[in-house]
């Protein structure tokens, strides 16, 4: 009998080491022969705590919500007992969440131990690294990867390939790999997902990319805020040294290759590549104007393969099943599949991987079973402070990084955040600028003063300072830094806001000119007014207010100045005849 | 931690306070690694719970670097501190989903409660806020994490309550302790 409790991020966050711990008293008190195992993260996040029961036939049952109180009944009845705990039983829902996806960077994670190698290579794990390292030579390796149009999952989608034999044709000997594991776009943490619950993956990809390319050293670049993600990797480039998958001589070739992690110090900007090295050279991480392009001048200087954690665990796939194997799954242009976090008002949040080509409504109604509370869909924001916002009317459209560059968004790095019709969308665009404003790196001017100027203008807008003139001033200026910032987050720093005023217009409109804001969510357009028909003229509101905002005289009813009024609230709690209302 | 905390001497015999021997012997292990200077830094506010201006001298002496460009890294990165922080680091997640979740109720909540802003400290040096982005729980959103000397744990699905409970639960902890 084994155990397997889910221990990402999410599910510890929801107490699945409480739910471990129990697990292992109650089955040394039973004396029972079980094993209690743990495994990443499954991706159905809202289903934390997760456990899995797999009896002594290989019967495998999954329990959902587990938290440590039911762990009890679960052992008693299905442990001792032999009967599942119905009540606990993962719902349809859950089901049809992971039935609807094809898994090749996530396939592993939530079904192996992520901290013992072994369960990686009964998994097929490594298998890859020695055809590639025994069976090929560099060039039939850059070559299996472009036939398979493998493009970059970290954002810009550039074909992997292609960069691979770039690094592979320099003169320069030393040359690196660099894993950027830099996930700061909010919204977004399929990296951290693959890095917690499947590292040998990524590792392996990275060990493919160094036989391909003549590197020998690779740097893993990680976020701090990702710490559990960093002891899963320090674990497992230990056991791949200890097993002979990193080191020298590796499986008894004559190849070398080495990994290091670098621990990111909180800068956004860092996931641009020429940014990304600055930070791993120990100086800020500015981008630098380019050419020369990291293919040619990255890390130290050298030629430098750069891709993210996620494109890095495709690659023992297409090694393993070839070019046309890959070619199967996605479409044409877009091979593949990709890793998407489902997030915002969504009933199903989690973790999705599908093949590209998949349909938005797809994606959100059936796999993410809809927005949340039986509101209705109003947009998503995909791609975060970088990508943009897609409408009803995008509901049907493929999901692959030509179709949606077309809509005026991007992939990005693959968030997908749902919101309903409560939510603001200017008040969206001013919490992406407000992101973009402070993690300008402040290098060029376009970004650094032009985010700033925006962020103002919308500052306005939500607090009722807004003019009709400034939505057109937006999107001037949108214009000018999209043509002039030297990096990607300069040239993409607009576009959420050029997205919702595309899709959203009436809504900012609303905002400038009637000082209203739709969805009742802009704090500063928000006015407190006395119901005359309800006021006794008590004037105890008078009292409490803070800023002398209430006049009027006794048993008649009293009036707020709106312009000195700061919307504190005290009148309304003051009021014994419920008279004075937000609205 | 100053001299008058720890009653310890530097061993460099700068005079300055601060005990350097575990950072010297972290800078000894890295002396030879390119681009080591994040690395030490990061260390050193492991040591020390911030950068102070004395270890940042320090740094600069040990490693040749000019204190010039050690404060230009150390302020790029929001990770790097200059002032010294709470027992309890509350990093509350200001990401994508959290926002939509209601992460700015949170914050005020937070504010309201211990009378702190954004990167202040509470007088009783309990508690430091911090807003971050992502925390990557945004399936849980709205999240945050607490970082004090036993480790850090990560909160999910906030809500007013659920926020000022863990507060307290701190509070009592700490103050059982004391």
């Amino acid at each position: 009998m084994k155990i397997i409790v889910g221990q990402g991020s999410c599910g510890i966050a929801s107490g699945a080491k409480k739910t471990e711990s129990k697990f292992k008293q109650h089955i040394e008190g039973n004396h029972l022969n079980a094993d209690v195992t743990i495994a990443g993260c499954i991706g159905s996040c809202y289903l934390e705590p997760i456990a899995d029961v797999i009896d002594d036939n290989g019967v495998h049952t999954r329990y959902v919500h587990l938290t440590s109180d039911k762990v009890e009944r679960v052992v008693r009845e299905h442990l001792l007992g032999g009967k599942p705990v119905e009540e606990y039983l993962i719902p349809e829902s859950g089901r049809l969440f992971l039935e609807k996806q094809t898994r090749i960077a996530l396939k592993n994670c939530g079904a192996i131990n992520p901290e013992n190698i072994n369960d990686y290579i009964a998994a097929g794990g490594y298998q890859a690294l020695k055809k590639a390292l025994f069976e090929m030579d560099g060039d039939q390796i850059c070559r299996e990867i472009e036939k398979s149009g493998l493009r970059g999952r970290g954002g810009g989608g550039f074909p992997t390939g292609k960069k691979w034999v770039q690094v592979k044709s320099q003169k320069e000997p030393v040359k690196y790999i660099v894993c950027n594991g830099d996930e700061g776009d909010p919204g977004a943490f399929m990296d951290r997902s693959v890095m917690e619950g499947d590292p040998h993956k990524m590792l392996e990809g990275m060990i493919i990319a160094g036989i391909a390319t003549g590197a020998q050293t690779g740097y893993i670049y990680v976020r701090a805020e990702y710490p559990l993600a960093v002891h899963r990797l320090q674990v497992a480039i230990a056991q791949a040294e200890e097993a002979g998958y990193l080191g020298e001589n590796i499986l008894g070739s004559s190849f070398n290759f080495s990994i290091r992690i670098n621990l990111g110090a909180g800068a956004f900007v860092c996931g641009e590549g020429s940014a990304l090295t600055a930070s791993i050279e120990g100086n800020r991480g500015m981008p630098r104007v380019k050419p020369p392009r990291t293919v040619e001048q990255g890390l130290f200087g050298k030629p430098t393969v750069l891709n993210n954690v996620e494109t890095f665990a495709h690659v023992s796939y297409i090694i393993l099943n070839g070019a046309e194997g890959y070619r199967k799954i996605g479409i044409e242009k877009s091979p593949g599949t990709k890793a998407f976090a489902l997030t915002g008002n969504v009933n199903n949040t989690g973790l999705i991987e599908v093949p590209m080509g998949t349909t938005l409504r797809t994606v959100i109604f059936e796999i993410g079973g809809g927005v949340r509370n039986g509101k209705s869909f109003k947009a998503v924001q995909i791609g975060g402070p970088s990508g943009g916002c897609l409408t009803e009317k995008h509901l049907d459209m493929s999901l692959d990084f030509d179709s949606l560059t077309k809509a005026g968004a991007m992939i990005g790095s693959g968030g997908l955040v749902v919101m309903d019709e409560d939510t603001c969308m200017v008040g969206i665009a001013k919490f992406f600028m407000n992101f973009t404003e402070h993690e300008s790196c402040g290098k060029c001017v376009p970004c650094r003063e032009g985010t700033h100027v925006m962020n103002e203008i919308l500052d306005d807008i939500v607090n009722g300072r807004g003019s009709i003139d400034q939505i057109d001033m937006l999107l001037d200026l949108a214009d000018t830094i999209t043509n002039t910032a030297l990096c990607g987050l300069g040239k993409t720093a607009a576009s959420p806001v050029v997205s919702t005023i595309r899709e959203f217009k009436s809504e900012y409109e609303a905002h400038v000119i009637d000082k209203y804001c739709p969805t009742g969510s802009c704090q500063g357009l928000k006015r407190i007014v006395i119901d005359a028909a309800q006021c006794k003229g008590c004037s105890k509101c008078q009292t409490v207010c803070p800023v002398n905002a209430i006049s009027g005289e006794r048993k008649k009813p009293y009036l707020i100045n709106l312009a000195t009024c700061i919307k504190c609230k005290r009148c309304i709690d003051s009021c014994p005849f419920k008279a004075i209302v937000e609205n | 931690m100053n001299l008058q905390d720890t009653g310890s001497q530097c061993a460099c015999g700068c005079q300055s306070g601060f005990d350097f021997t575990e950072l010297d012997l972290f800078i000894e292990k890295v002396k030879d690694m390119p681009g080591n200077l994040i690395v030490i830094l990061q260390q050193a506010q492991n040591i020390f719970g911030y950068l102070p201006r004395e270890v940042i001298a320090y740094i600069s002496k040990k490693t040749g670097n000019t204190q010039a460009k050690i404060y230009g890294v150390a302020t790029f990165y929001t990770q790097f501190r200059l002032q010294p922080i709470g027992k309890n680091l509350i990093m509350l997640c200001q990401g994508t989903a959290c926002h939509v979740s209601g992460s700015q109720e949170i914050e005020s909540v937070i504010c309201n409660e211990l009378h702190i802003a954004d990167g202040d400290t509470t007088e009783d040096g309990l508690f430091t806020l911090n807003n971050v982005a992502c925390l990557g729980c945004c399936s849980l959103a709205p999240v945050m994490m607490i970082q004090n000397a036993s480790g850090e744990e990560t909160y999910g699905n906030l809500t007013k309550e659920k926020v000022l409970d863990i507060l307290n639960q701190i509070r009592e902890k700490e103050a059982k302790e004391a």
